[in-house]
């Protein structure tokens, strides 16, 4: 049942009818055109604009969100408690709020919309997961060993390289997975803050082509593409993990 | 001089939230209750208040989402029931299967769910707006309950069958309360973005239902940024409700968190 939507587009990706449900033949046209043609161009561009924007994104929320960890994991009670709940806000918020709110900011400071607003906003609302994939590591670190590199003669800034580093690593990049994740998924926040100069991502490019009527059919053999990659990419993933913790699923 | 500590590390995010979070709720508000050209008034909010089709799409949207919600709960907890028991589901690929259709854009799986109405000849209207929504959030109902009840000490299930509970009694008295809060954090997934969703509904009734997301989105599209900043903050109110009640009953939820 929850797989049904999926299979009709993957089966209709390839034959050349203009809508799905009216079965024209089998034809790889679809996806010759995805590389090639009008909509290419276009649909090319919306799927760099949105991977560029994943990663820019990903990347400042993650740098920020590990050393705010870190920060607010040294903090004292009160002032710790502060920012996680306002940390938690992005996070239990509407969407539809969080690109209003973001929407006003900008406007009043008179910054016009686009490519910049669009990654401060994705910042936004992914840096707080990073904190949370972050802290949970901290937690279950040894508080001696960063003693002990001090002890032993390490500058802080090296025991926190050669020490704490290495040890929250592991939830540094599940934050910086899930940070591209979101933003790539994101629709809500990103039409709020892309403003009109022509920018689209895919989600933006996908809405506007769905409102128009019909959907350009070629997007049929983008999905198909994107759903076997993110399919390999989560079984390999999860062979990976379940060779390496064993233990873990014999609870 | 004093020296930088590790505590300093939080500062730029502090500055951070400040700016991209806190500030932009107090634009909301602000935008609110004030007219175009800037003076105090509750304008707004009178006409919201004064407008019947205004209000009926707010109590019409606030119905669509406790359905969806319901309907969730009620298909959602038996499969993550089902999933957290090791009997049926030996290796996590079972939980995976429910988690993959998440990372597909959820614009995507809509129009999927169009072209699959289309397909079965059944016309979009409000059953598709609500499959369509089922079919969007179900894993954000799933995932909560399913943790709480995996993470679940099994003894006490035991103790109550020891105690005499038929199996009856042991759902009801142990499995159910314990898993509230799983249940909770899956309510405020589902919820919040039934509430305030305006693409789903755009795409899976061709723009015949407006939902209360939608009116937002239209006045803000419309630059009548005052009335849809009074709109904004009405939800916003509303998503405070719900996540005080919630979090009441899930005071523990850690366990409960989808990540």
């Amino acid at each position: 049942m929850l797989y049904a939507p999926l299979i009709i587009i993957v089966l209709f990706s390839f034959t050349e009818s203009k809508v799905i449900g009216n079965w024209t033949g089998f034809s790889v046209q679809l996806y010759g055109n995805l590389f090639s043609g009008a909509t290419s161009v276009k649909l090319i561009r919306a799927l760099v604009n949105t991977l560029l924007i994943a990663l820019i994104s990903g990347m400042l929320s993650t740098l920020l969100g590990s050393v705010a960890a870190v920060g607010i994991f040294n903090l004292r009670n009160r002032t710790r408690k502060i920012i996680q709940s306002v940390s938690r806000i992005p996070i239990l918020n509407a969407d539809i709020i969080t690109g209003v709110s973001l929407l006003l900011l900008f406007v009043s400071l008179g910054i016009s919309r686009g490519f910049v607003t669009v990654v401060l906003a994705h910042v936004t609302f992914c840096t707080p997961y990073v904190v949370l994939s972050v802290m949970p590591r901290l937690h279950r670190m040894d508080p001696n060993l960063y003693e002990a590199a001090l002890d032993l003669g390490a500058t802080p800034s090296m025991a926190l390289r050669k020490v704490i580093l290495p040890e929250i690593l592991p939830g540094i990049i599940s934050g910086f997975i899930l940070s591209v994740t979101l933003s790539i998924d994101d629709f809500v926040v990103t039409i709020f803050n892309i403003g009109n100069e022509g920018l689209e991502t895919l989600s933006t490019y996908i809405y506007n082509d769905a409102r128009k009527g019909g959907l350009t059919p070629e997007l049929r053999a983008l999905s198909t593409i994107i759903f076997i990659m993110v399919l390999t990419l989560l079984i390999i993933i999860n062979r990976r993990a379940q060779k390496k913790q064993p233990a873990r699923n014999l609870k | 001089m004093k020296r930088i500590t590790r505590k300093s590390y939080a500062l730029p995010y502090a500055v951070f939230l400040a700016l991209f979070v806190v500030i932009p709720l107090f634009l909301i508000l602000l935008y609110a209750l004030t007219a175009p050209d800037g003076h105090w008034t509750l304008q707004n909010f009178a006409k919201f208040f004064s407008q019947t089709q205004a209000v009926n799409t707010f109590v019409y949207s606030l119905g669509i989402a406790m359905i969806t919600t319901m309907v969730c709960i009620l298909i959602g907890y038996p499969i993550a029931y089902i999933l957290s028991n090791p009997r049926y589901n030996r290796s996590q690929t079972l939980v995976m299967l429910f988690i993959l259709p998440m990372w597909i854009n959820f614009l995507l799986r809509t129009l999927a769910t169009v072209a699959l109405f289309d397909f079965l000849r059944i016309p979009l209207g409000e059953f598709s707006l609500v499959f369509g929504m089922v079919y969007n959030f179900l894993p954000f109902m799933i995932l909560p309950i399913y943790n709480i009840l995996q993470k679940m000490d099994k003894n006490l299930i035991e103790a109550a069958q020891d105690l005499g509970a038929n199996p009856r009694q042991v759902f009801l008295k142990t499995t159910l309360p314990l898993s509230l809060p799983g249940v909770a954090s899956g309510i405020m997934m589902v919820f919040m973005p039934t509430i305030s969703t305006f693409a789903i509904a755009e795409l899976l009734t061709v723009n015949n239902i407006k939902l209360f997301g939608t009116v937002i989105q239209e006045s803000i599209n419309n630059n009548l940024w005052n009335y849809g900043s009074a709109l904004s903050l009405i939800m916003l109110l509303l998503i405070g409700a719900t996540t005080m009640l919630t979090s009441r009953e899930g005071s523990s939820r850690e366990g409960g968190g989808l990540w």
